[in-house]
């Protein structure tokens, strides 16, 4: 078996590339920030990214001149305010960006659809909604039996797609646990898949347990192994969201010149996740899950 | 009973007197989390929590701050993919009750989530849907957890997010949509329902102390009062408020105001 083992820099200067489209997703849970760092260290440009919570990562790669496009569903920091170099784009156009909007059914549809490699997916959604005039892309089609109208949105296939994960071996094979949202669906819908993972184990961990591995190796283009990459978001069982910055990031975002002054500091300032850890002193104390093993289960014939 | 409480208090406590025990509950970080939360905690120890992160059955030990917090995995009876909460649970009818908020909501409880103003330049820019739109067409019923006041309450909202009983003229049931949508908003002055004949919101419940007019003041469209009027909602117990300040919320993250 051939390693995919790969640093951070390499995987993103391999498989990332100026005008791609590209995936970093994640539902709260396991949002692979320090992927979203190095695309902004490497000033990768002209960037399609689609995810359905954009998050705090999105803003600062938005802040960072890397997006031509945004294609989402939820645009806000959850719990805590807005993305404010969001908003500056849309309200006045600074830096300019496209938008495609979506619901997260329609998000989810759509990547769906990119892994079942077929054009569209069909929903029974949006009817009353102002989000078809808004996007063009949200059409109808009548069912062949039934003939329903129902909602349809075009398939999402993106060029790379980044998923965080607890752990991996060194072929790709990966297991995830705790919220899932719609990393399966992304990883199949795109050329290419980078894997970062929290721990890289022997193939035969992932063999005592298959029902947990979520992406197949053979689907996955690299493996990062980067412990607390996914910070301020977090991986369960390993540990936990850091509210605080999310809170943290109101007034920073909403200032372009704090904004500017924390990406000069904590991501062009550092050459990789281990500096900016550095940077980050008491996450241990702070978040560091609690241990709440689940009983194994019985694989026997 | 107690006798001091606050607007936000009083918001949970009655959206969580709506809930019936063994509903199932697509349910909201915010007010909403701690309206499902109370109730299960009192009338409604069998209420089913699902998240739209995948968390169905969740039993969350501290309160959640985002829609995907870690607590609500600890513990619940099922984890699954977005699609398959979308897919399987939603548009397959299982939800029940949906709860949802907005910057604008209006006349027939349409809701605006999306943009203030022209959607291309918008003045302020909201977040999105989220799942919002799709609860508010699948959920069997939905109930809204809005403040009162003029501009949050619009004859038109600028941009339907999610559709309430009427839009653009058409009804829910010409428009093929299979939950009921928002039959109620629950403010912090009293509740409006939707009239079952024009789908219109109506003023049926007054809270302890408000006046008609203080209502109508925080509506931006000649509002119209249910015949008879409920004018005493009760407010919130001892054992409500306990639960609220002391169990679900002791850092008052959602409760202050």
């Amino acid at each position: 078996m051939i390693s995919k083992v790969r640093s951070m820099r390499d995987a993103i200067a391999e498989h990332v590339r100026d005008g791609d489209t590209v995936v970093i997703e994640g539902f709260t849970h396991l949002i692979c920030f320090a992927a979203g760092h190095e695309i902004i260290r490497q000033r990768r440009r002209d960037l399609t990214i689609c995810r359905l919570t954009p998050d705090l990562i999105y803003d600062q790669m938005i802040a960072a001149g890397c997006a031509r496009k945004l294609v989402f569903s939820w645009a806000g920091n959850p719990g805590a305010g807005s993305l404010h170099a969001f908003r500056r784009a849309i309200e006045q156009g600074d830096p300019p960006l496209d938008i495609e909007e979506y619901s997260h059914f329609g998000m989810v549809a759509r990547m769906s659809a990119g892994a079942a490699r077929l054009p569209f997916w069909v929903m029974r959604d949006y009817m009353g909604t102002d989000l078809p005039v808004a996007n063009p892309r949200i059409r109808t089609v009548v069912c062949p039996y039934t003939g329903e109208v129902l909602a349809t949105v075009p398939a999402l296939n993106p060029d790379v797609t980044i998923i965080h994960a607890q752990r991996a071996d060194a072929a790709g094979n990966t297991q995830v646990w705790g919220l899932l949202g719609v990393q399966k669906e992304a990883a199949f819908a795109s050329k290419r898949v980078i894997v970062v993972v929290e721990e890289l184990v022997d193939e035969s961990v992932i063999r005592a347990d298959p029902n947990r591995t979520l992406i197949p190796g053979m689907i996955v283009s690299a493996v990062v192994v980067e412990p607390w990459g996914a910070h301020p978001s977090y991986a369960q069982g390993y540990y936990d969201r850091d509210n605080d910055f999310y809170v943290s990031w109101e007034p920073i975002s909403r200032d372009p010149k704090k904004l500017q002054a924390y990406l000069d500091e904590f991501v062009y300032g550092v050459p990789d996740r281990q500096a900016y850890l550095v940077t980050q002193p008491g996450l241990v104390e702070r978040l560091k899950a609690d241990t709440r093993p689940c009983e194994a289960v019985s694989y026997g014939f | 009973m107690a006798s001091e409480y606050s607007p936000s208090e009083m918001m949970a406590v009655v959206a969580a007197r709506e809930l019936r025990d063994g509903e199932v509950v697509f349910v909201g970080i915010g007010l909403p989390n701690l309206a499902c939360n109370l109730a299960r905690a009192t009338h409604a120890p069998n209420l089913m929590l699902i998240y739209e992160s995948g968390a169905v059955g969740a039993v969350p030990e501290r309160l959640p701050v985002s829609i995907g917090d870690p607590a609500l995995v600890t513990g619940s009876l099922m984890v699954c993919s977005m699609a398959d909460v979308f897919q399987l649970f939603l548009q397959n009818g299982r939800i029940e009750v949906g709860f949802l908020g907005g910057a604008q909501i209006d006349r027939y409880g349409n809701i605006n989530t999306t943009v203030v103003g022209k959607y291309e330049r918008p003045t302020v820019r909201l977040p999105g849907s989220g799942g919002a739109a799709e609860i508010a067409i699948h959920a069997r019923r939905t109930l809204i957890i809005s403040r009162l006041n003029a501009r949050a309450f619009p004859d038109r909202v600028d941009f339907v997010t999610s559709p309430g009983q009427r839009c653009a003229g058409r009804t829910r049931k010409e428009l093929g949509m299979p939950g009921a949508g928002p039959v109620k908003i629950v403010t912090d002055k009293g509740i409006l329902e939707a009239d079952p004949e024009t789908g219109e919101m109506v003023l049926t419940a007054l809270y302890p102390g408000v006046t008609v007019d203080e209502v109508r003041s925080g509506v931006g469209w000649p509002l119209r009062i249910s015949e008879p009027l409920h004018q005493a909602v009760e407010p919130p117990t001892a054992r409500e408020l306990m639960l609220l300040r002391e169990v679900l919320d002791p850092k008052r993250l959602f409760l202050k105001g």
